[in-house]
């Protein structure tokens, strides 16, 4: 297959439109001829997870780009970075951690991109709607934008979302297409009860077990009996896109693209149907600990960022209440959220309680936890996926209420009512 | 000694030769891969605590992060990479870290996909040549 360029693609690509757009649109040309593409599409919206900082390559390919006078060409939104810029004193961070990932802040910020520092584009107002064409990075808003909003972007990864800002194109592929988003496998929901639906808890471990059964396919959820809430939703996409390589789902009846069974699968049959039953539930729930013990260092909530709602649940959860002096408790948020919460007034609730907010980046992107917290708490099944191998920490999973018991009492606590039926 | 030869798709191409690390299980390289060491370090994975620099990588595909792409060019630029990876499909991630690698360190990483036939006579301590056609050659 040939990959068709329009005259304006070709004079990026030549270097007529200055030598980032070169650079940037040289690579994309090169990956959309590995994909097969046929051409490429204009985007009108980025969110770039190549601001997270990993080391001396991403660096060097971001300040080469800024040195170029790379600017963006539609309006982009930047995700988390390797510190929080003004704070990370106040943490473990090493300033030989801090000043490269400083500085890569900085060349992502001179291109004229919004400094939103957060996984969670989605919570801002500025979200793409519904069947816009889209690039983004970063695994939980690719499948919130993808399955929640119905906008359009394939799994992108980092270091390729700012090509496609700079340029304000993308490959003509995979989930930009109607044809390629139909779902691919079935899960029903067998008797699982309302009141599980209805817990935020259910999410995380739903999304855990869906990922891990559907890789890199299509899911479609079937037999939801309410509509989640925007961090339901967060929670499950997040862990489905962390077990799994979950990109877009489909909720019968819930989700923009699956009004019905037969819209779900473009009027296909699924390729294979599973039952989810309680019991893989459980099991599900049950991996999500990694950890052999009730100890407990820390508390940490907020993965993907925590939003508005959620700051105002956990306030009205430890109100009145007095956390226990051996465990930390950390939020990790964006600084819009955290504007938001003080503007309503609960944040010196939470701060009485004893909780620590981060903002711009998070536990998992900096290395801001020092070596004696060793046994952790969270709600996340992203976070409780990836903070053995990222972090080599035990970690437990619950629900926000398990988190702040937890946090209260001094060690593990995990209501089990939920999940005995 | 047995020889056997596959007939691989090139999605980078590039010479390699290495011991086999085999797993029918996809990984993310973020939180799954130490760029400062090769070792795979998701806790989860079949490969976990197994050093995969230098070494022919087989996964089917990667999950998770799109981080991914990050580590395996910075792990590239630090000389702990794989000498190459062996997929079922093209997988983007690894391609762009691969083609970005050419554009800054003139240093592609080989590439290579196999149908899943081929990918499950793959074993782990296999030696495996990648050749700049595509071949992958068994031998054990």
């Amino acid at each position: 297959m040939t990959l068709n360029l329009t005259e304006k693609d070709y004079a990026m690509l030549r270097g007529d439109e200055g030598a980032a757009k070169k650079i940037a649109m040289s690579i994309i040309v090169r990956m959309a001829e590995i994909s097969n593409a046929e051409n490429l599409l204009s985007i009108v919206g980025a969110h770039i997870d190549s601001t997270v900082y990993i080391g001396d390559a991403g660096l060097e390919f971001a300040e080469k780009l800024a040195s170029l006078g790379a600017k963006v060409a539609v309006p982009t939104t930047l995700n988390v970075s390797g510190i929080d810029e003004h704070h990370w004193q106040e943490w473990a961070v090493s300033s030989e951690w801090a000043n490269p990932a400083h500085r890569q802040m900085i060349a992502y910020q001179s291109m004229g991109t919004s400094p939103t520092w957060t996984c969670a584009p989605y919570q801002a107002p500025t979200k793409p709607a519904f069947g816009d064409q889209i690039a983004w990075g970063e695994s939980n808003a690719i499948v919130f934008a993808n399955s929640v909003i119905g906008a359009r972007t394939e799994r992108y990864p980092d270091l390729f979302d700012i090509c496609c800002a700079i340029t304000g194109r993308a490959p003509a592929m995979g989930l930009h297409l109607t044809e390629n988003r139909a779902g691919q496998i079935l899960f029903r929901l067998l008797n699982i009860s309302t009141e599980l639906q209805k817990n935020d808890v259910f999410y995380p471990v739903l999304g855990n077990l869906i990922g891990k059964l559907a890789l890199d396919k299509i899911p479609v959820i079937d037999g939801l009996q309410i509509r989640p809430t925007d961090d339901q939703f967060k929670a499950f996409g997040a862990g489905a896109a962390s077990s799994g390589g979950v990109a877009l789902f489909h909720v019968v009846g819930i989700t923009p693209e699956a009004s019905t069974l037969e819209d779900a699968f473009h009027d296909n049959e699924p390729a294979q149907i599973i039952d989810v039953t309680m019991d893989m539930l459980r099991e599900s729930r049950q991996a999500l600990n990694h950890t052999n013990s009730s100890k407990l260092d820390m508390v940490a909530v907020g993965c993907p960022h925590l939003s508005l709602v959620e700051y105002k649940k956990l306030a009205s959860l430890v109100k009145g209440k007095e956390k226990h002096p051996d465990v930390q408790f950390l939020i990790t948020s964006n600084r819009a959220m955290t504007q938001l919460a003080q503007e309503a007034g609960i944040l010196p609730l939470l701060k009485d309680f004893g909780v620590k907010i981060t903002v711009d980046t998070c536990s998992l992107t900096s290395p801001m936890l020092p070596p004696e917290i060793k046994k952790m708490m969270t709600n996340s099944a992203k976070h409780s996926y990836y903070s053995p191998g990222l972090l080599g920490k035990d970690v437990a999973f619950g629900s926000l209420e398990d988190c702040v018991n937890s946090a209260v009492a001094g060690h593990i606590i995990q209501d089990e009512s939920l999940w005995k039926k | 000694m047995e020889k056997i030869v596959l007939e691989g798709n090139i999605v980078v191409s590039g010479e390699a030769v290495g011991v086999a690390l085999v797993a029918n299980e996809p990984l993310s390289f973020w939180g799954g891969y130490d760029q400062k060491t090769g070792e795979i370090i998701d806790r989860r994975h079949i490969l976990s605590g197994k050093i995969a620099k230098d070494k022919i990588l087989a996964i089917p595909f990667t999950r998770g992060s799109s981080t991914t792409t990050a580590v395996l060019l910075d792990a590239i630029r630090a000389k702990t990479a794989p000498a190459a990876i062996i997929t079922t499909d093209t997988d983007f991630f690894f391609a762009l870290a691969s083609i970005v690698a050419d554009e800054l360190f003139s240093s592609p990483l080989s590439l290579v996909t196999l149908n899943e036939n081929d990918f499950a006579i793959l074993k782990t301590d296999d030696e495996i040549q990648i050749t700049n056609d595509g071949k992958v050659i068994i031998s054990r």
